[in-house]
């Protein structure tokens, strides 16, 4: 029987909303991690050189051809073998964090294929140096074409976060299974989580939408004249990315 | 004094504004500039002409270091670009010292390559903030006084997908301008406009080498070349054909490489250079 007393009941229950409170918290950490991590890696395996380029596309490799439940067990629970002691919020932010970047930086790596080879050359000859083209020119540019496939990732991994739950951390869906182990009210207790995880997705598409028209506004009225469409070659690979990214 | 007068007494005074000597680049196995050496005055107007894939475009990347040939050396006003000499060796700039050494040189290219996220004004005044460090109130003062050079005032909100190719392309050389460049190279500028926004960007350049500016102009406005240069340079198969007074160059060729090429634009361009 479904019991409408003991869902509302739940629905504002202060053990659950923390819950959902550190799922928020370690997934915006985890997203800091994986920009950070996912821009290097990216500029890294954009070089020319191997040993730049090498050790990036070997983590990027690892990352994604593991599953990233396995990688926490690993973290927490197969590295003290070896001595290596990570405590749970080390554990989390490590694995989920690398694991954000290796997918950030395939993202963030697209994004700055798209932009157009003369805006590389413009920014050169008035000056700027390799970093500066990059910061001030590139990526800005790169956004326009990072921000939607980041925004699913982020998505993402608001949900993946609950996979910390079998490390033992303190996240909302774990608590959901403590509140259960002592009230007995699976279904709405679990049916309350659920409602939270969708509160922050729906939330965070809402900022997702802002953070587009934010970085499209240059490219606002005149789209359709068709101004400067990525390269053939660039748009592929813009598109393989993408495609690989969604068969997570 | 007549304008060449000026330019054979810069010659005399302070040396060459830009000498480019021997230069040599290799794409993979493709030998694109076989030993280019060129020496321009001050003051002096160079226009490039020649068949694509001939290495002119390269030929320009060279000097501004876009590109570093493999073999040879570029010099403005005095100065070598990408290298110094220590200890009586020759040893590489890093990269922070050679972009600072691009600003000797304006830049303005075939597909204008604004930026695409800045507005006009921003895409003149990025550079002097960033870049040389110049006061936001300064480089501001200085970007407005160029737009109404190019005659854009009007434009300096207007982000570079909401102007027209001529327009764009004038704001392109507003943006070279901002860096007090010693000397304007211009690849091809006119190539990519629209026929009926070719004089607005050519009205621009001739009032710039009228005003004194040094500038090397690939292009194929044969007319624009016989009203401005002061010299005339076919380059193909990465080396110098001919070079002349355009007078000369361009009536009475003297290699039949030349004849061939000049004859092969006129066509094309048919009536509208009569």
């Amino acid at each position: 029987m479904w019991d409408w007393g003991a869902f509302l009941h739940y629905l504002h229950n202060g053990y659950l909303l923390k819950g959902a409170g550190v799922t928020l918290a370690l997934s915006l950490a985890c997203l800091a991690i994986g920009l950070v991590c996912g821009t290097i890696a990216a500029l890294m395996r954009m070089s020319a050189k191997p040993y730049l380029n090498k050790p990036a596309a070997f983590y990027i490799w690892l990352m994604r051809g593991t599953p990233v439940l396995v990688q926490l067990i690993i973290i927490y629970t197969g590295l003290p073998q070896l001595g290596i002691r990570f405590n749970v919020i080390e554990s989390c932010l490590l694995g989920l964090g690398l694991n954000e970047g290796a997918y950030l930086a395939e993202i963030i790596r697209a994004g700055i294929l798209s932009v157009a080879k003369g805006q590389f050359d413009a920014a050169r000859s008035v000056g700027m140096t390799h970093a500066m083209t990059m910061r001030i020119i590139v990526l800005p540019q790169a956004m326009r074409v990072i921000i939607p496939p980041l925004g699913n990732t982020f998505n993402s991994l608001l949900k993946t976060t609950s996979l910390a739950s079998v490390i033992s951390m303190e996240e909302l869906l774990r608590r959901t299974e403590v509140l259960i182990q002592v009230q007995f009210k699976v279904l709405e207790i679990f049916i309350v989580a659920a409602l939270y995880y969708l509160v922050m997705t729906t939330i965070w598409g809402f900022i997702q939408k802002r953070l587009e028209a934010h970085f499209s506004r240059s490219h606002a009225p005149a789209a359709a004249r068709g101004a400067s469409p990525a390269p053939n070659g660039a748009r592929a690979e813009i598109e393989q990315v993408l495609l690989s990214h969604d068969a997570q | 004094m007549t304008r060449s007068d000026s330019i054979k007494a810069g010659m005399g005074n302070g040396g060459w504004m830009l000498e480019a000597e021997n230069i040599h680049k290799h794409f993979g196995p493709l030998h694109v500039l076989k030993g280019i050496t060129m020496r321009i005055a001050k003051g002096e107007v160079v226009v490039v002409v020649g068949p694509s894939g001939g290495g002119k475009s390269t030929f320009l990347r060279t000097l501004n270091m876009l590109e570093k040939p493999d073999r040879g050396f570029v010099k403005i006003d005095g100065v070598l670009m990408g290298y110094e000499h220590v200890n009586g060796r020759t040893v590489e700039l890093s990269d922070a010292r050679v972009s600072l050494q691009r600003r000797f040189f304006g830049m303005v290219f075939q597909q204008f390559n604004l930026f695409s996220h800045l507005t006009a004004l921003e895409n003149i005044t990025v550079a002097p903030i960033k870049a040389l460090k110049i006061g936001r109130t300064d480089a501001i003062a200085e970007a407005r006084r160029l737009l109404s050079l190019v005659g854009l005032s009007e434009k300096e909100n207007a982000y570079p997908d909401q102007l027209s190719g001529g327009q764009q392309q004038r704001i392109a050389i507003a943006r070279a301008l901002a860096l007090k460049p010693k000397v304007m190279l211009f690849d091809e500028p006119t190539s990519a406009l629209d026929p009926e926004m070719v004089s607005e960007v050519l009205k621009v350049m001739l009032d710039l080498s009228k005003a004194g500016m040094t500038m090397v102009v690939v292009t194929h406005e044969i007319g624009f070349a016989r009203l401005a240069a002061d010299r005339a340079v076919l380059i193909d198969a990465g080396v110098i054909v001919e070079e002349g007074l355009p007078e000369t160059f361009f009536s009475a060729p003297k290699q039949e490489r030349t004849r061939q090429f000049l004859n092969k634009v006129l066509d094309f361009h048919g009536s509208s250079l009569l």
